[in-house]
């Protein structure tokens, strides 16, 4: 079941190589830089499942602080973006929202949105995708799960990053409601993880600096780092996301991530 | 943000109680049942339950700018108190759960508004393509934001703001069923629950108040009657669709002058409360098509007393990052149109016949999670109009304060509208969320 997962996006990976191919014509630095995401992609696949408690710390120029605590569950979906629920839980006053959605890697995603005080579930447009999430540093777009589709490439150079031989890649966003013209990303050579990305916002000044730290394996594949660190180079501010509990393959299905899981997410 | 000016007498606090009590051993047997029917469940129940407590208090000042049309209401300042705890259990990894969410209200001077509720006391038991919820609950139905014409599970707290959103809660057996082809909601509703009104002293009502004794039904079955409905909702690609049929008393009771008994020889008169029995066929339909989203919704009522069509359609549109920076502005429009048209004040029929709404919602998008919506409700039949602004903020990490201001002015004297052009008034909210 799972090597026929693996080699259905082997092969649309693949395929999708060859259209790229041919149409576009890539030249050497954006193969390479479209090669790295592939690859990283790829030793990604498989891990079916997932759930995380994330907490956000948010920091302004004055260094106050303000927290979000969210549950994170996510669904692999073969051949698609993945489904995922987020629920709050801070700040108290959006205890019980929760948030639906189905990305894909070239339409829009599906959004929905439950408000607990009147218990409505509402149909959001998913095209907000610059705009900040929760208040924080985050947009929407980069929490969003990474989808090789998402971006064109350019490979830059090897550069050495924090004592890691990294790739630095140029990544260019498909979607023209990002809030981008491109960011830059280091990935490491030996296990391609992600550990820096800086963003460029629509006037293509450097406005972000996304850090990953702590990285450990999950089942012996998966990588996921324990701290984001968003700094926001234009008006000084800075959020913080720490990961606990990471848990895979926890048998979470279709069913989990329906207008249902939504009303009762906790 | 509904207009609904209506008003009813609150249910006794004992009344509820006593609904619930019966209710609550109908939950825990079901609930007792579920368990033990299934000797997997029973052995993971004492070893996994997680326990939550969680909710709000609030305080709220009002001010409204005119003296009072009628004698008995309060001048200008009304205050009040309100707590919403919320208890929740779970357990077998959230698959079953108990929900209790009991509800207070103390107002300075209307002895309606001084009400308790219990807003949910329920039963969950979710499996992988069924739920069985059962208890009391609250079920919202609808995508509009000016007037929610299909919801119509719970009854209207009439007393509580003057939005209409909040609902009280309504015993039920609700058996869900997800299928590839849309979620399918079956629910029994035994035990209906009259509406709020403000009392004597209460501002927003018309001249005559609305006696909470003086209540009559068409079903001989009376408040014991057993609604029901059946819902099919679903999402394909843009659309999001849902149709239902409810069969039951009128949630809107038909009022009438009625005689009050009096001590002195002047007659007095208050609003009887006549409950019809009610088909109801409703469809909404969302389109969400890029920054644009399209509204609609529609009933088809029929009851002993008429027969009528209404539907309140339109658009939501948002600009993400107006100005260059993080702000989002969103603009809304919507028609209300009922095909029962213009009626007098006292006449039954719907304030919202032929009017039309423009909206606009600004999101900070900051840390406080700053917003500000502001509403105009226009008829279209005759000069009358409604204007509200709401504005919201966070302050710490736990306090929510609101500031609402809602002007009311009509030039037609049968308007229900015209009875409360001296309502206008401004509400402050300080919530502590913990």
């Amino acid at each position: 079941m799972l090597t026929k997962k693996l080699l259905i996006r082997v092969i649309s990976a693949l395929s999708l190589l060859l259209v790229s191919n041919v149409s576009f014509a890539l030249s050497a630095e954006e193969q390479k830089g479209l090669d790295i995401s592939l690859e990283a992609k790829k030793r990604d696949l498989g891990w079916q499942d997932s759930t995380a408690d994330m907490l956000m710390l948010l920091r302004n120029k004055q260094g106050q602080e303000s927290i979000r605590e969210i549950k994170m569950k996510s669904l692999e979906v073969t051949n698609d973006g993945d489904k995922s629920l987020t629920i709050f839980n801070k700040p108290r006053d959006v205890k019980g929202t929760a948030f639906l959605s189905f990305s894909h890697p070239v339409e829009a995603d599906e959004q929905w949105l439950f408000l607990p005080a009147l218990k409505r579930v509402k149909r959001i447009s998913s095209r907000n995708k610059s705009g900040p999430f929760m208040g924080s540093e985050f947009a929407f777009e980069d929490l969003s799960s990474f989808e090789v589709e998402k971006y064109t490439y350019k490979f830059l150079a090897e550069e050495e990053l924090n004592g890691l031989k990294t790739f630095k890649v140029e990544q260019y966003p498909v979607d023209e409601n990002s809030g981008y013209t491109r960011r830059i990303v280091w990935i490491d050579t030996e296990e391609y993880r992600i550990h820096k990305i800086d963003f460029y916002d629509r006037k293509d000044s450097l406005l972000k600096t996304l850090s990953f730290k702590g990285y450990k394996q999950y089942l012996v594949k998966h990588w996921r780092a324990d701290i984001q660190e968003m700094i926001n180079h234009q008006n000084g501010k800075s959020t913080e996301l720490k990961w606990s509990n990471y848990a895979f393959k926890t048998g979470l299905s279709d069913s989990d991530f329906n207008r249902n899981s939504l009303k009762r997410a906790r | 943000m509904q207009f609904s000016l209506d008003k009813a007498s609150t249910i006794a606090l004992s009344k509820v109680l006593g609904n619930t009590i019966k209710l609550s051993i109908t939950a825990i047997t079901v609930c007792a049942n579920l368990v033990f029917s299934n000797p997997l469940s029973a052995n993971e129940v004492a070893s996994d339950v997680e326990f939550e407590v969680s909710g709000n208090v609030a305080l709220e000042q009002r001010y409204f700018f005119k003296d009072a049309l009628y004698s008995e209401q309060l001048s200008h300042s009304q205050s009040s108190f309100s707590v919403e705890p919320e208890l929740y259990w779970q357990w077998n990894d959230g698959s079953d759960s108990i929900i209790f969410t009991p509800f207070y209200r103390v107002d300075s001077h209307d002895d309606q508004r001084t009400h308790g509720d219990i807003r949910e006391l329920a039963y969950i038991h979710a499996s992988d393509d069924w739920e069985l919820r059962v208890g009391i609950r609250k079920e919202f139905w609808g995508v509009t934001e000016f007037q929610h014409l299909v919801d119509v599970i719970n009854q209207t707290d009439g007393v509580e703001d003057f939005d209409g959103e909040d609902k009280l809660g309504q015993q039920m057996v609700n058996l869900s069923l997800v299928n590839d082809w849309g979620i399918v909601d079956l629910f029994l509703l035994p035990g209906f629950r009259e509406r709020t009104y403000a009392g004597e002293e209460g501002r927003l009502r018309g001249p005559l108040v609305v006696d909470e004794n003086n209540v009559s039904y068409e079903s001989s079955a009376g408040q014991q009657h057993l609604d029901f409905a059946l819902r099919w909702a679903h999402s394909v690609g843009d659309f999001d669709l849902g149709a239902y049929w409810f069969h039951g008393t009128n949630r809107e009771a038909y009022l009438s002058p009625s005689p009050k008994a009096s001590s002195s020889s002047l007659v007095q008169y208050s609003l009887q409360q006549y409950y019809a029995q009610m088909d109801q066929l409703g469809v909404d339909v969302q389109a969400t098509l890029g920054d644009w989203l399209w509204k609609f919704e529609s009933i088809y009522r029929s009851t002993g007393v008429e027969d009528f069509w209404a539907t309140q359609g339109g658009f939501e549109y948002s600009f993400i990052g107006v100005f260059d920076s993080n702000l989002d502005l969103g603009l809304l429009m919507e028609h209300s149109w009922d095909s029962r048209g213009e009626v007098a004040l006292g006449a039954q029929g719907s304030l919202l016949q032929n009017d039309l709404f423009v909206g606009a919602r600004l999101a900070f998008n900051d840390m406080q999670s700053s917003e500000i919506l502001m509403g105009f409700g226009s008829d279209l039949d005759h000069n009358a109009f409604s204007f509200l602004i709401e504005a919201s903020r966070r302050f710490g990490d736990n306090f929510i304060a609101s500031f609402d201001v809602r002007l009311l002015q009509s030039n037609e004297p049968s308007d229900l509208l015209y009875t409360l052009s001296n309502d206008d008034h401004a509400q402050l909210s300080l919530a502590w969320y913990f």
